[in-house]
């Protein structure tokens, strides 16, 4: 058993912290993490409930390779009901503090709810107990980080915190651990600051006890390890350029999302790539890029450790941001950088670093400026609205200087806070938010990659390339490659990657192993570390259950089968340049095939022996 | 004819010297396939995994045929993937 079986239940109202054991049953049909909170989120709070109110709960949960010598396993996922979609949220994240989570003893942390003050929780193995906030509270990421380390004279202690911006209600607020390493989509940090939980503390130090045969373990683990480590994206790739390599790549294809979605591809890539991020710059000489870095037990390392230009206008006057600290990863360079038309990597090194420092999602960030850009572009907003601020796409001062309203809940940056959908709908132009169930899109659009579109429109959290990465398919050719402008096949390539996702979000494992993994090569390292007789047919099969789960969950919260559905500008716009030129996304014919597929009548709603074949 | 070639990640290794932001302009003869490009730019041919003319994706076996045109655009890779 690679589960610690156990539970933290903290009651914010009461201010106790209650250990309870492990729904075993429960593990053995949802694996754990994404899989397993999510369904102690559908059995215990209303799906209707107000995502900010004290009925909601937060979820912070581990898998059962958390912890534990398997490449990767320091996952961790945050599950709740987000304020951001009204659906359920599920943010995945590295870094360490997943890992000392388990290693203090527990699978899973339950957040109920609402601290009457502020208040953080403080975790060593089996000792929890609520902590006044009083010195952190109104605090950024970062400050909090430093005040609780030197509170506890503990390098080794991890921190998950939200900053200044989800105190303020920004909606898109992630909750930020290691300084730098982010829970970061749907407004995860929005519902953990509205219980007035300001951050988890944890350290632990009793390792992960009881794996099931630990001598299968090393060797299935070790054999992935190599597996990974001969694959030329995860044993090269990834290290040395990150995930923005595919920054020049979707460019090429014409699947560049640029300046709110209006273009296809930006003329200003190349100044923001991968390759941008490893040339000497003229100033000092040095590049972007200082390393590259991992999170727990993570043989890729594929994170970026990045310094500002000192002689760059963001950071005159500002030492604190002239070290090095967490760089720009694709989806980070793309919405800060293309949606926004913005070509100056410093601007948005600067930008991704206080999306780190207070904990914004810097995708549904850079998106909404992107928007506010084009409000502002056909007039609908003017100075008066954004406090003298020329939104203008390509001004790298409009794109610094709202990342510093929405950190800290000031000016036009509370319009901002809204995401794209809610601010779209304030000034009267709706049609140009670009999200689904209103969260905003990640950095491939679907006229130049047709099975991202149905991705998104059915993704369960919203619009988010991480439930249904058919790119991999669609453009890098892994496990096959398809092509990316046709709807052939792509009903059963989305369904195919949403479940085998599912599953393995659910193992404490990165999603980034399945470049080189598939779940023949994870299936026999969590079987060996748990009991349940796990082959790459019961994780699959487990998948799709969770999949309905989610899909349940969010029917019963009162989303539709018209929530399965993309922008106007994508499904009525054609692109005007690359590849898909002349072409939008036809989602009309992806859409009944999957619901088909999926086992669900025409509204998209599972059918009773779909439920029943799925024990659900 | 003149093409624009691009190559990046650690491709960008073998781009001759006047390659600026990853892209050049070269002169290849007509009929020329995209293998003998590449061999011409001593990339192994194993690292010449995603190859795109315009954007669209070249498969593995039409890589010996002479498909490239006067003011093409050829982008190479090794394979790569992020997210």
């Amino acid at each position: 058993m690679a589960w610690q079986r156990r539970i933290l239940r903290v009651d914010l109202d009461a201010g106790t912290c209650t250990e309870e054991p492990l729904n075993m049953e429960w593990a053995m049909q949802y694996i754990g993490q994404r899989g397993l909170a999510t369904k102690y989120l559908v059995e215990e709070i209303d799906p209707k409930v107000d995502a900010l109110s004290p009925g909601n709960k937060l979820i912070m949960a581990t898998g059962p390779l958390t912890g534990t010598m398997a490449s990767t396993g320091g996952r961790y996922s945050v599950i709740t009901k987000s304020p951001l979609t009204g659906a359920v949220a599920c943010s995945n994240s590295g870094g360490f503090i997943g890992a000392e989570i388990k290693h203090a003893g527990w699978d899973m942390i339950i957040f109920e709810g609402r601290a009457p003050k502020p208040v953080y929780l403080y975790l060593e193995n089996d000792h929890a107990e609520l902590v006044p906030a009083d010195d952190v509270w109104g605090k950024s990421v970062w400050e909090t980080d430093e005040i609780l380390h030197a509170k506890y004279q503990d390098p080794l202690i991890r921190i998950a915190c939200v900053g200044r911006a989800a105190e303020q209600g920004c909606l898109y607020s992630a909750i930020v651990n290691d300084l730098h390493r982010a829970a970061g989509r749907s407004g995860v940090g929005t519902v953990m600051a509205s219980k007035q939980l300001k951050a988890v503390v944890v350290r632990g130090t009793k390792g992960v006890s009881g794996v099931r045969d630990a001598k299968a373990f090393f060797k299935a683990t070790s054999e992935g390890k190599r597996t990974l480590a001969e694959n030329a994206v995860t044993g090269e790739g990834l290290p040395k350029m990150g995930t923005q390599v595919l920054m020049n790549v979707i460019n090429e294809v014409g699947a560049m999302p640029t300046r709110n979605m209006r273009e296809v591809q930006f003329e200003g890539a190349s100044k923001i790539s991968a390759e941008a991020m490893h040339e000497p710059r003229e100033s000092d000489g040095k590049p972007n890029l200082v390393t590259n870095g991992a999170c727990f037990g993570c043989t890729i390392a594929c994170g970026r450790i990045s310094t500002i230009d000192p002689q760059h206008y963001t950071v005159q006057d500002k030492p604190e941001y002239k070290h090095a600290s967490g760089g720009l990863e694709y989806e980070a360079a793309w919405a800060l950088g293309s949606d926004t038309g913005v070509d100056d990597l410093d601007a948005l090194t600067y930008a991704n670093f206080l999306c780190n420092e207070d904990g914004m999602d810097p995708i549904s960030f850079g998106a909404t400026v992107a928007a506010a850009m084009e409000l502002y572009d056909i007039g609908a907003i003017t100075t008066e609205h954004t406090g003298g601020l020329e939104m203008k796409f390509g001004s790298a001062e409009a794109l610094t200087r709202a990342a510093e309203l929405v950190a800290t809940g000031e000016g036009f940056g509370r319009d901002l806070a809204l995401g794209s959908k809610r601010l779209c709908e304030k000034y009267g132009h709706p049609d140009l938010s670009m999200t689904v169930k209103g969260q905003e899109f990640p950095a491939y659009d679907p006229r130049g990659i047709q099975g991202m579109g149905l991705a998104y429109a059915t993704s369960n959290r919203g619009a988010c390339h991480l439930r249904g990465y058919t790119v991999s398919s669609e453009i890098m050719g892994v496990p096959v490659k398809t092509d990316p402008l046709t709807t052939d096949g792509k009903a059963e390539l989305v369904k195919a990657f949403q479940d085998a996702t599912a599953a393995v979000d659910s193992t404490g494992l990165c999603v980034f192993t399945t470049f080189a993994w598939t779940l023949e090569d994870i299936a026999p390292q969590v079987d060996a570390a748990c009991e349940g007789g796990w082959s790459p047919e019961t994780m699959l099969a487990a998948g799709e259950r969770i999949w309905n789960l989610e899909r349940k969950f969010n029917l019963d919260a009162g989303l539709t089968k018209a929530d399965d559905n993309l922008p106007k500008r994508l499904l009525k716009d054609a692109a005007k340049t690359g590849p898909a030129k002349g072409m939008v996304n036809n989602l009309d014919v992806m859409l009944p095939e999957y619901y088909q597929l999926r086992g669900w009548n025409t509204d998209g709603v599972p059918t009773p022996e779909t439920l029943a074949r799925l024990g659900l | 004819m003149r093409i624009t070639l691009k190559m990046y990640a650690s491709l960008a290794q073998f781009l001759p010297p006047e390659a600026v932001r990853n892209v050049v302009e070269i002169e290849l003869p007509d009929d020329i396939s995209i293998h003998e490009v590449i061999a011409r730019y001593h990339v192994p041919r194993e690292s010449a995994h995603l190859v795109l003319i315009n954007g669209v994706y070249v498969e593995p076996e039409q890589r010996d045929e002479p498909l490239l045109r006067e003011g093409d655009v050829l982008a190479l890779w090794p394979p790569v993937a992020g997210g």
